[in-house]
């Protein structure tokens, strides 16, 4: 069997067209992947026979030529947060562990409709709060990538059994969702591309809903160019979401045709953080260098409230999610413990349904909203969150990009920063301020540090600018950094 | 007539606010298409969003966006052109999101009024505000020894909040407050009104106070669902917080709930047992605007409303203000009387209107609505009136056959043979008829016993069976006994 673990979905396109390969070859190619690299568990279900289905329909489509889809006859993985029709969807929690939901979520049915074909569910943390995929009720996920010491290295999180499944190549490409940095920061841990569109860019319905105004789809790849077709085949303006978007929606491809000549990249001095690595730090002086050999012009900007974005996020996401997750009582769907009354069926449901960092967040949640406090927590945090955006409004009349590394540390051991839980926040402190203004952003591997471990940089964009943001990227994905 | 409650220690004044929750008579939910149909099938109108699926996602329905607006100009209050969705946080288990999406700090519509006609004259009742916000599902505890059945099909139903000022001051004043916004919201076409099947129902806010001091402290009484039930409701409520001043004690503000077998309010939760609702913004649904254009458009679109309508009445049938009052309560009685005005003595169809028939549908509990009585039928009657066919007397003894019966006036009439006599030269046969059998009566009349008229009169009237135009007699006769 051919190797298709080391083409990205671009050549793979290709190689379809030319009808060198069949969707059902690549298909049985991952599923045997995935069955080899079981240990790693990135997916919590499998869902190999409608893959194959899926894929005798895209050969079809093929042979004849024609209602070609974007990703036609591409097998992908489906991070578990996304509703699919008659599949399991677990959200990574007990809670939902035999929930099948009857309808599709818009992100997921548009890829079926470009085309893509599912290989399976991904694993990811519980309700996708956590950093480093350790929290879910099916096991941690493995990161593939192992340092020159060989530990066990965490995926990273949310979104880490679609960044393992993609790096270990058991799938061309997966989709993640980011709330805090939960597509850029595991993509970064795996050497990927993570891209977060603009908030509104990707429909939220069907979407299991951890923090509303901050959750948003995007996809996990290889490459920039696939990133670029993921995110053609996800996105559309959904009625069903009045959150969604109703900007133009362009063809993300012409990132290529996209000069950075003269374009102005902003470097937030706020980011380079106390206990920033300083192997990264190497790294993003280098990626400066790689810009300024474009032509464009680095300037030094200021975001004065960077500091306040994590704390100011870790209000606004549990206290969203403590009403986002309140739907999982045990009466309708989902678990439900055997109980006396009312009361006891809610806490005895709810105690063995979700894990401890859920339940943290949720009291966190619940506390920041409460009579006496929401003042102080709650509206402070929307205040801040609002001159956060305003920071990135100002910054973006300056320069028309902003680079940053996307995390202060690469992947970490399993088994750690699992006792505190503020150390594991700090993982999302770069990535954060994009996630409350709602910015697209993307991480790029810009090559390994000693240890073998991948460094993710991050560009940010002004809203709706994912072309100039993938254009960014695949500058420092080309320079072999 | 002022309202006051008779102490031990003197005179009580009652304080009353309502918060009115009328569900919008839409054919789908505030946030989903589903049907909101009356008396479905348990749980078979129910969308993603109504069962507080994963991934369910809200979508304004502009339809009650804009019936919220149409009630708001119709309460004379201000349209807020930016108000905002908030959660309401609770747990219950006909509650499928784990919370309420309703309106909080920003409701759609600000201050409003409306104007009730009480036996003292027009008063003025404040409206604070109007929110939009979700219903519930409802519980069923009756069907299922050991568990509670849960139904979703009101779940996610549109209602108006509508919340007073606290301006009431006596129980009837209340019960007109009701009225009033009903048949406000019925002429507009936002809410049935249709107590029986809940989509309109009241919290009632009662305290009690020395006239002229302070606010006392108010017990908030849940989900009352009829006109009577608000009435009793307040009475039980206020008499027992004096009865709990008087006695000096302290009222606890709690909610109750009143209980109209017993007739009497019930301590529900106190205020130390009272939620935390945790408000905030729903991050699912972005600012509601709307814009002045759209405001406008709904005001030009507004019907006619119950005010309006009276001081027309009032102007144009020449009727007295309570007249007006009455019959413009209700759109289809001001259609009504309007049918059977027309071309008619305005003054004798309010009274045929306001007084037999009303106290006709009263004797047999029905709304107008609902008989089928027609204005023809009643503008049939009247022509016999009018004409002088049949005497006012008459059609009011014949008015109750006449309204059960399925025949037109003019049968009616034949059929029973009352149609009255106005011949000249038939009366005059039977006064001279009554004159001579009555030879002593006559004389004793000329020699000035005036009071003898009367006689006359009635022995015409029986000798024609009580056919005889009574006006006609009138006039030969005291010709006759000139």
């Amino acid at each position: 069997m051919t190797d298709f673990s080391t083409i990205d979905i671009t050549e793979a396109k290709k190689l379809l067209s030319q009808k060198k390969i069949t969707a059902t070859e690549l298909t049985e190619f991952f599923i045997k992947q995935i069955e080899e690299k079981k240990g790693l568990n990135c997916f919590i279900t499998n869902t190999f026979d409608i893959a194959l289905k899926m894929a005798k329909e895209s050969d079809e489509k093929i042979q004849k030529g024609s209602d070609l889809g974007i990703l036609e006859g591409i097998p992908i993985g489906m991070k578990d947060l996304f509703c699919t029709d008659g599949v399991k969807t677990t959200a990574g929690s007990k809670m939902l562990e035999n929930f099948v939901p009857f309808y599709e979520s818009t992100v997921s049915l548009n890829l079926w409709k470009n085309g893509a074909i599912m290989l399976g569910k991904t694993n990811m943390d519980e309700f996708a709060m956590g950093s480093a995929n350790t929290t879910s009720f099916f096991g941690n996920v493995l990161n593939p990538i192992r340092s020159n010491d060989q530990k066990d290295l965490v995926p990273g999180g949310s979104s880490g059994g679609s960044a393992a499944a993609v790096a270990s190549g058991q799938c061309f490409a997966a989709t993640g969702s980011d709330t805090g940095g939960s597509i850029r920061q595991p993509a970064s841990f795996c050497g990927l591309v993570g891209l977060k569109p603009t908030y509104g860019r990707c429909s939220r319905f069907g979407m299991v809903a951890f923090a509303s105004s901050l959750d948003q789809a995007g996809p996990i790849t290889k490459t920039v160019s696939d990133a670029a077709l993921m995110l053609q085949s996800m996105c559309s303006y959904d009625e069903k979401d009045s959150t969604s978007s109703k900007k133009l929606i362009p063809n993300f491809s012409d990132y290529k045709k996209f000069d950075l000549k003269g374009k102005k990249i902003g470097l937030p001095n706020e980011y380079i953080i106390e206990g920033l690595n300083e192997e990264i730090k190497k790294k993003f002086d280098q990626c400066i260098n790689i810009f300024k050999d474009c032509g464009s012009e680095l300037i030094d900007i200021t975001l004065p409230h960077t500091n306040y974005a994590l704390p100011t996020y870790y209000i606004i996401a549990p206290a969203e999610a403590s009403a986002n997750l309140a739907r999982y009582d045990g009466v309708r769907y989902g678990l439900r413990e055997n109980s006396e009354n009312l009361d006891d069926l809610y806490q005895t449901t709810r105690a063995s349904g979700f894990g401890d960092e859920v339940k943290r967040r949720l009291i966190i949640g619940t506390y920041v909203l409460s009579a006496g406090y929401y003042d102080a927590y709650y509206l402070k945090a929307l205040k801040v969150r609002q001159l956060i955006s305003n920071d990135f409004k100002n910054a973006f009349e300056k320069c028309d990009l902003i680079l940053t590394p996307t995390t202060p540390n690469v992947a970490f051991p399993i088994g750690e920063k699992q006792n505190d839980p503020l150390e594991m926040y700090l993982n999302d402190v770069l990535t954060v301020p994009a996630s409350l203004a709602g910015l697209p952003a993307i991480s790029v591997s810009a090559g390994n540090n000693n240890n073998n471990l991948p460094i993710g940089m991050q560009i940010i964009g002004r809203p709706f600018e994912e072309i100039s943001v993938l254009a960014a990227g695949s500058v420092i994905e080309l320079s072999k950094v | 007539m002022s309202f006051f409650i008779e102490g031990n220690t003197g005179k009580w004044e009652v304080v009353l606010g309502l918060e009115v929750h009328a569900q919008i008579k839409s054919n789908s939910k505030l946030f989903s298409t589903a049907s909101t149909e009356w008396g479905g099938d348990p749980n078979t109108q129910v969308e993603l969003v109504d069962c507080g699926m994963p991934g369910a996602l809200p979508v304004i329905n502009e339809f009650c966006v804009d019936q919220a607006i149409l009630t708001g100009l119709s309460i004379n209050a201000e349209i807020n052109e930016k108000s905002i969705f908030d959660r309401k946080n609770y747990f219950y288990p006909d509650l499928p999101q784990g919370y309420q999406i309703s309106q909080f700090e920003f409701p759609i519509v600000g201050n409003g009024f409306l104007m009730i006609q009480t036996e003292e004259g027009e008063k003025r009742i404040g409206i604070t505000r109007l929110h939009l916000e979700q219903d519930a599902g409802k519980s069923i505890h009756d069907q299922d020894i050991k568990n509670t059945l849960i139904d979703l099909n009101r779940s996610g139903c549109a209602l108006m909040e509508i919340v007073s000022e606290p301006d009431l001051r006596s129980p009837e004043e209340a019960a007109l407050y009701v009225k009033k916004l009903r048949s406000i919201l019925r002429c507009i076409g936002s809410c049935d009104g249709n107590m029986e099947k809940g989509n309109l129902r009241a919290d009632v806010n009662v305290s009690v106070r020395k006239p002229d001091s302070e606010m006392g402290t108010r017990c908030e009484i849940k989900n009352v669902n009829s006109i009577k039930f608000i009435q009793q409701a307040i009475e039980y409520e206020a008499k027992r917080q004096v009865e709990i001043i008087e006695s000096g004690k302290k009222i606890i503000q709690e909610t109750r709930l009143f209980d109209p077998n017993k007739c009497e309010t019930r301590s529900m939760r106190g205020k130390e047992e009272s939620h935390d609702y945790r408000y905030f913004p729903d991050p699912d649904l972005p600012p509601l605007m709307i814009s002045k254009e759209k405001i406008e458009e709904l005001k030009r679109s507004l019907p006619e409303l119950p005010d309006e309508k009276k001081t027309r009445f009032i102007s144009e049938y020449s009727l007295t203000n309570y007249d007006a009052e009455v019959l413009t309560d209700d759109q289809y009685v001001s259609d009504f009387f309007e049918e059977v005005a027309k071309n008619r003595d305005s003054k004798l169809v309010v009274s045929w209107i306001s007084v037999e028939l009303f106290s006709y549908l009263k004797k047999n509990s029905i709304e107008l609505s609902e008989s089928k009585i027609t204005p023809k039928k009643i503008a049939g009657l009247l022509d016999y009136i009018i004409s002088g066919k049949i005497s006012n007397r008459q059609a009011k003894e014949l008015f109750e056959p006449y309204l059960k019966s399925n025949l037109e006036a003019k049968d009616f009439i034949e059929e029973m043979g009352v149609e009255q006599v106005s011949d000249e030269g038939e009366i005059e046969g039977l006064i001279n008829r009554v004159l001579q059998e009555n030879p002593k009566m006559v004389e004793d009349y000329k020699n000035g016993k005036d009071k003898l008229f009367g006689f006359f009169v009635g022995q015409v009237m029986k000798e024609s069976k009580g056919k005889a135009n009574p006006q006609v007699v009138n006039k030969i006769l005291k010709d006759k006994l000139a």
